[in-house]
């Protein structure tokens, strides 16, 4: 009876020790690069085939981008599959602006979609763009080229140059500090500089806390109407907007028919999304909008 | 060390100390505010990056240390009380472009210089230097005021930088933690202009005073 108990005891001893084992070796071996840039940790994890970038882990952050090795097409969160569903409202982007690089999946993506467009991608920190090229495979091409830079002086510059863009994805927002002058109606306002009839903004922001009413109303009174578009599966929201009117959904559904099978080795379910965009107003339409006279973004986040 | 003094000295003084120590509060409140939005009002032109604050930071210092520099040669000369409100007053003067030309001033050098580096290091010279060194002047000066003797030197000024940096770390926190949240960029800069000059005028008010009562307790004595 007792040599049992004993028994037993090693036995849950022991089986304590694996499941230790393994957690500790999720925890540590999984990491395979670790550096800490002028803005932030950067911590580049691998566990199988799917490695993940991270920033500021420690903080507790979440991944900001993640790629299947072997099957390195797949983008592997929603949020990044979002990111093309303004391709429903212009599908053949000729230049395409991508500020805040990640992991670099979306250039990426766009530059095997669409190989003659011209991209552009700003990333303020150089240490990003270095990680995205040696774990990620980003590289720039002759059409796709990475500016160290911050994204509003990299936008007001190229309005006062007269350029325009086709395709522009506001991607600054993820991770742990917000860009507060990028979420404001002059820069709504020098964004729409460089757009025309045709271009469209597709800008990853965020459905949780009091920001998600500011920054709407911010965005309403920008471009009066604009496409929210949201999935269960994930906690990101994603604006669309374009100068003028939005299509009718008719021609986003003919889009999708049209277009979705191209996308599907990505992991964007094209077809899905026509039904999720909506122009509802779901928020508090009294908030006040951001300015650069007001934009307490990281304050607001936090309420 | 104590701080009471002497009746005789107290009538000798330029202005009471309650009022200096408050002033140093003021002023180093009104710092710390001001640098506290310089981010926010260079942000649009340069961005957010680092170098962003750090050039700020570089003008503040180098505007407080010339500030210093000069407030305290001033001091050696016939301190005042005058000279001393006009240091709130002039601040609070050349403050205004912050918030009247702000957008004038920072064009140019954004369509003229293409590093943010540099475009906010000039930025920030041409905002906040004059305004800053104006308010750098302030502490040499208020040490001069406050002491008496030699040996009480040391005390004050600690008991003046005490003040004048508990009112930078109230001002940088009421500033980023909820100044923002409850107003405009241009609303809490008006705030701090309105500070200093209300503040100067105190100082005004205080020598007015000062003099009145000296004009009283003179004539008493002459019909003595």
């Amino acid at each position: 009876m007792k040599n049992n108990s004993i028994k037993r005891t090693l036995a849950d001893f022991s089986l304590l020790m694996m499941v230790f084992c393994c957690a500790c070796s999720i925890v540590i071996a999984e990491t395979i690069h670790e550096e800490r840039s002028k803005y932030r940790d950067i911590t580049v994890t691998q566990v199988g085939d799917r490695r993940c970038l991270l920033f500021n882990v420690h903080r507790g952050d979440r991944n900001q981008t993640c790629m299947v090795l072997n099957d390195r097409n797949n983008l592997v969160f929603d949020y990044t599959r979002m990111s093309f569903a303004g391709l429903l409202l212009q599908p053949e982007p000729s230049s395409i602006l991508i500020i805040g690089l990640g992991g670099g999946s979306i250039p990426m993506t766009f530059a095997d979609l669409f190989p003659d467009a011209k991209i552009d991608v700003v990333e303020i920190d150089e240490a990003v763009v270095k990680v995205a090229e040696e774990y990620f495979y980003f590289n720039e091409t002759e059409n796709m080229t990475a500016y160290i830079d911050d994204g509003r002086p990299f936008i007001k510059r190229a309005g006062i140059r007269g350029e325009k863009y086709d395709y522009i994805v506001l991607d600054a927002f993820s991770g742990d500090y917000i860009p507060e002058h990028m979420l404001t109606r002059e820069f709504l306002e020098e964004v729409k500089a460089i757009m025309t009839e045709n271009s469209i903004l597709v800008a990853n922001t965020f459905s949780t806390s009091r920001l998600y009413d500011h920054e709407s109303v911010t965005y309403q009174r920008a471009f009066n109407e604009f496409y929210n578009f949201k999935l269960p599966t994930s906690g990101n929201r994603i604006i669309i907007a374009k100068l003028g009117m939005l299509p009718p959904r008719e021609q986003l559904v003919a889009e999708s028919r049209r277009a979705g099978p191209q996308l599907e080795k990505y992991g964007v379910r094209l077809t899905d999304y026509p039904r999720r965009l909506t122009t509802r107003v779901d928020w508090d339409m009294s908030r006040r909008e951001l300015t650069d006279q007001y934009s307490p973004g990281n304050l607001l986040r936090g309420n | 060390m104590k701080l009471e003094k002497p009746l005789r000295k107290k009538q000798n003084r330029i202005l009471p100390r309650a009022i200096i120590t408050g002033m140093a509060f003021v002023s180093g409140f009104c710092i710390m505010t001001v640098e506290m939005l310089g981010a926010r009002i260079l942000s649009p032109y340069f961005g957010g990056s680092l170098s962003v604050w750090g050039s700020i930071i570089t003008i503040f210092m180098l505007a407080l240390a010339f500030g210093y520099l000069v407030g305290g040669t001033l001091s050696a000369r016939n301190p005042s009380g005058k000279t001393y409100a006009m240091f709130f007053i002039g601040a609070a003067l050349f403050s205004l472009p912050v918030i009247l030309f702000a957008d004038f001033i920072m064009e140019p050098i954004f369509l003229s210089i293409d590093d943010p580096r540099y475009g906010s290091l000039f930025a920030s010279i041409f905002l906040f230097f004059i305004p800053t060194s104006i308010l750098g002047m302030i502490s040499p000066y208020s040490v001069r005021l406050m002491v008496e003797s030699e040996e009480q030197s040391g005390s004050m000024a600690g008991l003046l930088y005490f003040v004048s940096t508990l009112g930078s770390a109230a001002g940088t926190l009421g500033t980023s933690f909820y100044f923002v949240l409850w107003f405009e960029v241009n609303q809490i800069l008006w705030g701090a202009v309105l500070s200093l000059a209300f503040a100067g005028c105190i100082i005004l008010f205080c020598e007015y005073l000062k003099k009145a009562n000296k004009g009283v307790a003179g004539g008493a004595y002459e019909k003595q």
